[in-house]
């Protein structure tokens, strides 16, 4: 699609409370190159909380709420890819039959994962204005399988040229949050964070950067509670570090 | 204790297991490098799924007819097909065919729907001898365990745990960790069980409808061997094991060899069609079909649900499970693991019986990703969720509804109001920003591995209006 005038900016629930800078920067980032950005008062949750736990009504009582935030045809962009998915993909199949269907068709149709919409609708530029740097990169399940835009993270951070990207071992495999699968299968999901925090602290990197607050959550958790100097970050945050404009 | 209680248990065991964990982990390695290096091409790996996919669709949706053909072209080549609704009743029915033939020894190549009748022991204990001859079937018989994989039953053991076993087996042998010597063992005494067996049994890959073909993939010979030798060969397989058409074959040995092990093609591929003819030199004299329904025809009702029955059991889902990589197996508690487990063993034996399975899935999409047949397992693995909590009666689904917990329910909907209420969510997140450092330091089972996560001191929406940001 063409560079549209404005976008809402679908928070979620998750960087709202926990992470507002990487949304923030991630907003930053799309007001940067001209584009109007709306924040719609009445967004919380896309419902996939609920969804994933086999709570269907609970999750589509929520996601009817949301609709109505986005009235206009502005395209969504949503700083998750577990998130975006979830409206993408299972928002369709959440209200068939259901009020509301066709406008969650409608939605969904137009609903972009923030480094997809950087990249494919933007063609976001970049210079990098930073120190040399080592990171390593996790790219979310939702994000590589579900949306199918694990090569866009790829991409932005390889525009920067002070930025050396390490491979971790077993890169493709999951973090092991799952949302509630976290606390569902605490000894799992436990063994499987573990698990990537070893990888991960094994290429040397000083950063791990994610397009998703979920596994930045997860990974971040334990690699601060075993005291790991390796840092999380959301892409929205280090490319605006990156390139000179973080607010900080 | 429940059966979330006694699935716990056995993901305890297995995590603290540090030995298996690492034999999972560097054959799952393996298996995947493997797979992957027989699919480099995606646009033809692509194709080939779609085709396989349409193939298993098209067996399915003509599934009563095929059948039917399949037995009229069976019985025509002199192969009689016997019908089973339950594992008891294959068993008889097996039992039956033993015994009418006065056979007292059996010699098994690999086959998982005789593992979901629990046939060795049920013939076991009727004085039959049953030896499995495939190589990894034949380590777990000694250590009395079931197969922890569909594919490589004997996966969690490594090379240094299945030479104690044939110390302990085979006392006449000197002991080595020699996998060649371990392995000329098995076939010594395997070769005598071949040619003494009075029956072979085996399962089936693809049964054919048109030409009344029994297909079976197998590495080790041992399937030929256990089909060709003993004077009787039974066959059991499942109701959706039937195809179409002859032609519907090599696609689906090839994505099912590729996708189980990473191989072009199986050392073995046979053909069953009929016992020996007359002036053949060799061959059984009889050979029998078992069906099993098992859960089968119900799982058909749904029309969702029904994808689970493309699946070809080529173990690439559990190959590429993060969970399964961790806890292996056994630690599922029942035939079939890893994500079709996940999926069709609550269906075949009931939510209310292994529902909790369906806990132990991030839902992170790699089974999907590489189903051979497109199951979409993830979606199915959330649709049982929905089964296993639902309020209200009227799912074709066995138990659904049996793990709703009135607790958990009403922390749902609690949820639901919360965010669904535009006000009172912001007064939640204006809360909990101010009040940020009451936030609770220990928050189990979370903190057990991670240190807790902490509310910023503005949320977004604060933050958004602050910078300036259109708000509608």
């Amino acid at each position: 699609m063409n560079k549209p005038s404005a976008v809402y900016f679908f928070g979620t629930c998750l960087i709202d409370l926990l992470y507002p800078r990487a949304g923030l920067a991630g907003m930053q980032l799309i007001r940067d190159a001209g584009i109007r950005v709306i924040y719609p008062d009445g967004q919380s949750c896309c419902g996939q909380p609920a969804f994933n736990s086999g709570y269907r009504e609970e999750a589509l009582s929520v996601a009817r709420s949301q609709l109505a935030c986005f009235p206009e045809e502005h395209p969504v962009v949503v700083p998750s890819g577990s998130c975006a998915g979830m409206i993408k993909h299972h928002w369709p199949e959440l209200f068939a039959g259901q009020p509301g269907h066709e406008q969650a068709i409608a939605v969904a149709g137009r609903t972009y994962e923030l480094t997809e919409f950087l990249v494919d609708v933007m063609h976001l530029e970049l210079q990098d204005l930073g120190a040399p740097t080592r990171i390593a990169i996790h790219t979310s399940c939702a994000a590589r399988r579900e949306m199918g835009v694990a090569d866009r993270i790829e991409s932005l951070l390889g525009q920067l040229a002070n930025v050396e990207v390490l491979e971790q071992a077993h890169k493709t495999e999951c973090c092991g949050f799952g949302g509630t699968f976290s606390v569902k299968q605490p000894d799992i999901s436990g063994a499987m964070v573990e698990a990537k925090s070893n990888a991960l602290q094994a290429t040397g990197a000083s950063r791990v950067i994610s397009q998703d607050c979920g596994c930045l959550m997860n990974i971040g958790g334990a690699l601060e509670k075993r005291q790991s100097d390796l840092a999380t970050q959301h892409i929205a945050e280090f490319l605006l570090e990156r390139t000179g404009r973080a607010s900080e | 204790m429940n059966q979330h209680q006694a699935f716990e248990q056995r993901i305890h065991k297995a995590l603290h297991n540090a030995q298996l964990r690492r034999n999972f982990r560097t054959a799952m390695d393996g298996i995947r490098r493997r797979r992957a290096e027989q699919f480099q091409d995606e646009a033809q790996l692509q194709a080939l799924r779609g085709q396989a996919r349409a193939i298993r669709n098209n067996s399915l949706g003509r599934q009563a007819e095929l059948l039917e053909q399949l037995e009229e072209r069976l019985t025509g080549n002199g192969i009689p097909v016997h019908w089973a609704e339950t594992p008891e009743q294959a068993n008889a029915i097996i039992h039956g065919i033993l015994d009418a033939e006065n056979a007292r020894s059996v010699v098994k190549g690999k086959s998982m729907v005789s593992e979901e009748t629990g046939l060795n022991h049920y013939l076991e204990q009727r004085g039959i001898e049953v030896i499995e001859s495939d190589l990894g079937e034949y380590i777990i018989q000694m250590a009395q365990e079931p197969p922890s994989h569909i594919v490589a039953p004997a996966i969690h053991k490594n090379r240094v745990e299945v030479a104690q076993l044939f110390r302990e087996y085979h006392p006449e042998q000197p002991y080595t960790e020699d996998i060649d010597e371990l392995t000329g063992t098995a076939r010594r005494v395997l070769r005598e069980k071949f040619a003494s067996a009075d029956a072979g049994l085996s399962g089936v890959n693809f049964a054919v409808a048109e030409t009344g073909t029994l297909c079976l993939v197998e590495n080790e010979g041992n399937g030929r061997l256990s089909t060709t030798a003993p004077r009787l060969h039974i066959a059991i397989t499942g109701i959706e094991k039937v195809v179409e058409k002859l032609s519907d074959v090599p696609p689906l040995l090839e994505i099912l060899t590729k996708s189980a092990t990473g191989q072009p093609i199986t050392t073995y591929f046979n053909m069953i069609s009929r016992p020996r003819q007359a002036g053949e030199k060799d061959g059984p004299e009889q050979v029998h079909l078992v069906l099993l329904d098992n859960g089968r025809s119900r799982i058909r009702l749904d029309d969702e649900l029904l994808d689970t029955l493309r699946c070809i059991r080529c173990g690439a889902c559990m190959n590429h499970c993060p969970v399964y990589v961790h806890v292996g197996g056994h630690a599922y508690g029942t035939t079939y693991p890893g994500p079709i487990g996940t999926v069709l063993e609550p269906q075949r034996l009931g939510i209310d019986q292994v529902g909790s399975l369906t806990s132990a899935c991030s839902l992170c999409g790699a089974c999907g990703e590489v189903c051979p047949v497109r199951i979409p397992l993830p979606k199915l693995i959330n649709r049982l969720r929905a089964e296993a909590v639902k309020a209200q009666r009227g799912s074709d689904v066995k138990g659904h509804g049996s793990l709703r917990k009135p607790s958990e329910a009403m922390l749902w909907k609690s949820w639901s109001l919360l965010y669904r209420n535009p006000l009172l969510y912001r007064l939640f997140t204006r809360l909990a920003t101010r009040l940020r450092l009451l936030a609770p330091s220990r928050l189990r089972p979370w903190t057990d591995y991670r240190s807790a996560p902490r509310p910023a001191s503005r949320s977004l929406s604060e933050l958004a209006r602050q910078e300036g940001y259109g708000h509608e």
